[in-house]
């Protein structure tokens, strides 16, 4: 296990490595720069500006750098926790994002763990229950989850939660609580906001999950292991938990790796039109302004932390599966 | 035991028919048994009913592209300032009891002073008959050359807004229609650019093997390890604003293009994996076939219908990832219109409470990418006919 581990940590760091270099890329595609566009904005408003001020600034940020230099100090500066300068905000990147970040990583572990609870029992239902109405009609279900866009259902609900529910659910915690220290009232409150966020993204990650263990159930109950189970005269409930489902449960850890890009994904567009205080809407500004260390950093960080996830199902599916822990590797 | 005592051999006077014991099969069973391959999916395919109306459904959206101009009642950016935010006009057929024929009821406008809302109500009063094939909005068809013949239009200094209208009065059904031309096009465009991909990529990755192969692999991994949406943010947001409306859209189909293709090349990988070492391919190579040849004309081909199954099942993500793009603004620009140009209008609680029918879009995206879901999934049932 210590070899697979160490196995696994070493693949991660050209991985990563190599997420460094594309954001770095992406962040320098964009024609001109920050400064630039500040300038022409600053220009059109009838500022005047010297010549001498711009080179200043533009020394400053590093941006008369060759790119590889700019590369690694930024790259010099991440690996010690200095994600850079927000030009927009004036402030350092890890100063704008540290509370966005954290509340990212919470949406995305709570969707997690609630679409487990709704697809866990759907997809025994499906499974257990093949070809009758209810099976079709959850499936349908599903597919209607997969294909309504998830901004728009963030609209939707937001609108008649206000209106029948009496909920304001745009951010994430009441407007009183907004910079008060952590309190049970606040978290609370956080909690009654969470749930309309948590179900919408994870709506579409419900839908394939729900397929995947319907699919990985109905192959295992197929095998002549289970007809033996039933012949011998084993319950139905233990025929099913004991081994089947056991066997069909593999997916669900190894798709944490595939579920937390939709995730992050989902989150991003419905945190904008929830105005949740995460990634998303900065993100977007962000690109938009072409802030390019806020905008790398988020990239960055948002590829980490799927890294890192998948690091995790890998290691816990090693720990569960002795057939890859013994394999010493390749998981997919 | 000798040879007298044995009995003689008995052999049966009646002439000998080696075909007797079969049954002669029925035309139909003899069509069954030799049918091609191709023939025996698409009779696997039949089976699915929703697969089968899906792809109907599908075939004439598709097929309307080409003809949206007479379809349309209006033109996409027709403009009408006298009928702004204004509600969709349902068609009638009976006024007072006796029938007019198709008809919609003019709007009676009013400015509501308490709360500054547009309202537009059916004036019973006008009774403005629908025309038929009628000369409305001039056009030009395909762009090359003039027309104004559509297939509905509204009565003489009339309106006829099946689906309501948007904040310039522009129609919406008309702009529906030709945002399709976009948003159904994205996902065939592309889904041919990560198909390509793929299999070009995949098929080396899997016939080589070896440092190509572990190269491959890593660059997939690492290109999915991003979160799809920030990436396509950051590189669609990368396209100058400077590009031509068009040079965006093809742009934003590249974009879904090359993040797509690492699920398609680890399909094609591992099917190339197991498929290498078969003895139909082993004969090519000792025929002298190049690599590009054994993969490109007989490994490929032995699971293409799995590929061309998975690729149907990634057009709706394509589909729906420019929708979210668009909507965020850093998609498709306007003048062009795509289903998530015409939601970006959708944008804030005040449209879900006062005007509803601008997520009327929402509709078409909702079952195209329904339909091509079904489509996949019957597909991929039918893409191996001999199992049971």
């Amino acid at each position: 296990m210590l070899r697979y581990v160490i196995h696994r940590l070493l693949v991660m760091i050209p991985t990563l490595l190599a997420i460094s270099v594309i954001t770095f890329i992406i962040i320098q595609l964009p024609p001109g720069d920050f400064l630039s566009a500040q300038l022409a904005e600053m220009r059109a408003q009838g500022e005047q500006i010297q010549g001498g001020k711009i080179d200043y600034l533009r020394q400053l940020y590093g941006l008369d750098r060759p790119v590889w230099e700019q590369y690694l100090y930024w790259l010099w500066g991440l690996l010690h926790g200095d994600l850079g300068w927000s030009f927009e905000y004036d402030r350092p990147v890890t100063e704008v994002i540290g509370d966005r970040f954290f509340l990212t990583f919470v949406l995305a572990f709570t969707t997690v763990l609630v679409t487990w609870a709704i697809a866990f029992p759907i997809g025994i239902y499906s499974a257990t229950h093949k070809y009758t109405w209810s099976d079709h009609g959850l499936t349908f279900l599903g597919f209607l989850g997969l294909a309504t866009p998830n901004f728009l259902l963030a609209l939707v609900l937001q609108y008649y939660a206000n209106v029948y529910l009496g909920l304001s659910i745009g951010g994430l915690v009441d407007a009183d609580y907004i910079d008060q220290p952590m309190s049970w009232a606040k978290f609370l409150s956080v909690l009654q906001h969470l749930w309309i966020p948590v179900l919408i993204i994870g709506t579409a990650g419900t839908a394939g999950m729900i397929r995947r263990l319907r699919a990985n159930l109905l192959d295992e109950l197929r095998k002549p292991y289970v007809v033996t189970a039933k012949a011998k005269g084993l319950p139905p409930g233990r025929a099913l938990v004991k081994y089947p489902l056991r066997m069909a449960l593999n997916p669900f850890i190894a798709d944490i790796g595939n579920l937390l890009p939709e995730l992050i994904s989902g989150a991003a567009l419905v945190s904008v039109v929830l105005s949740l205080p995460t990634n998303g809407p900065v993100l977007v500004r962000a690109l938009q302004t072409q802030d390019m260390y806020l905008a790398g950093s988020m990239l960055m960080l948002e590829a980490i932390l799927v890294v890192v996830g998948v690091l995790i199902s890998d290691l816990l599916l090693a720990w569960l599966d002795p057939r890859i822990r013994f394999s010493g590797g390749q998981t997919r | 035991m000798s040879t007298r005592e044995r009995p003689e051999h008995w052999v049966d006077p009646e002439p000998f028919d080696p075909h007797e014991g079969e049954k002669a099969l029925t035309p139909e069973q003899e069509a069954y048994y030799t049918a091609s391959q191709w023939k025996l999916m698409w009779w696997r395919f039949k089976r699915h009913r929703l697969a089968l109306v899906s792809m109907w459904l599908l075939a004439i959206l598709y097929g309307s592209l080409l003809v949206t101009e007479l379809i349309a009642p209006y033109n996409a950016h027709t403009r009408n300032a006298s009928v702004i935010h204004a509600p969709p006009q349902v068609p009638h057929l009976f006024h007072e009891g006796r029938l007019v024929g198709p008809f919609v009821y003019g709007f009676k406008y009013r400015l509501n002073m308490e709360n500054l809302k547009r309202e537009y109500v059916p004036d019973p009063g006008k009774v403005q008959r629908l025309r038929f094939l009628c000369r409305g909005d001039p056009y030009k068809f395909w762009g090359t050359f003039e027309a104004d013949l559509h297939l509905v239009c509204p009565a003489e200094g009339g309106t006829f807004h099946l689906l309501g209208t948007d904040r310039l009065g522009r129609d919406m059904l008309s702009r529906i229609l030709y945002g399709a031309r976009v948003s159904l096009t994205v996902g065939l465009v592309g889904i041919a650019v990560s198909f390509t991909l793929g299999i070009v990529l995949g098929g080396i990755s899997g016939y080589y093997g070896g440092w190509i192969d572990n190269l491959i692999q890593r660059v997939i991994e690492v290109i999915r390890s991003f979160p799809t949406i920030p990436l396509w943010l950051s590189l669609s947001a990368a396209m100058p604003v400077t590009w031509d409306p068009l040079w965006v859209y093809f742009g934003i189909t590249m974009i879904l293009g090359l993040i797509d293709w690492t699920g398609l090349a680890r399909a094609v990988r591992s099917k190339i994996l197991s498929l290498r070492e078969e003895e139909f391919a082993q004969a090519a190579r000792l025929m002298g076939a190049r690599p590009p040849r054994i993969i490109g004309r007989h490994l490929v081909p032995s699971f293409m219908s799995h590929l061309i199954a998975s690729a149907t099942l990634s057009i709706p993500g394509m589909i729906l990832g420019e929708t979210a793009l668009s909507f965020l603004g850093l998609g498709v620009r306007p003048p062009m219109t795509s289903w998530g140009v015409l939601l970006n209008e959708a944008q804030n609680v005040n449209v879900v409470a006062l005007y509803p029918w601008l997520m009327l879009p929402v509709v078409p995206v909702i079952v195209v990418v329904l339909a091509f879901n079904f489509l996949g999934d019957g597909l991929r049932d039918a893409a191996d006919p001999y199992s049971d």
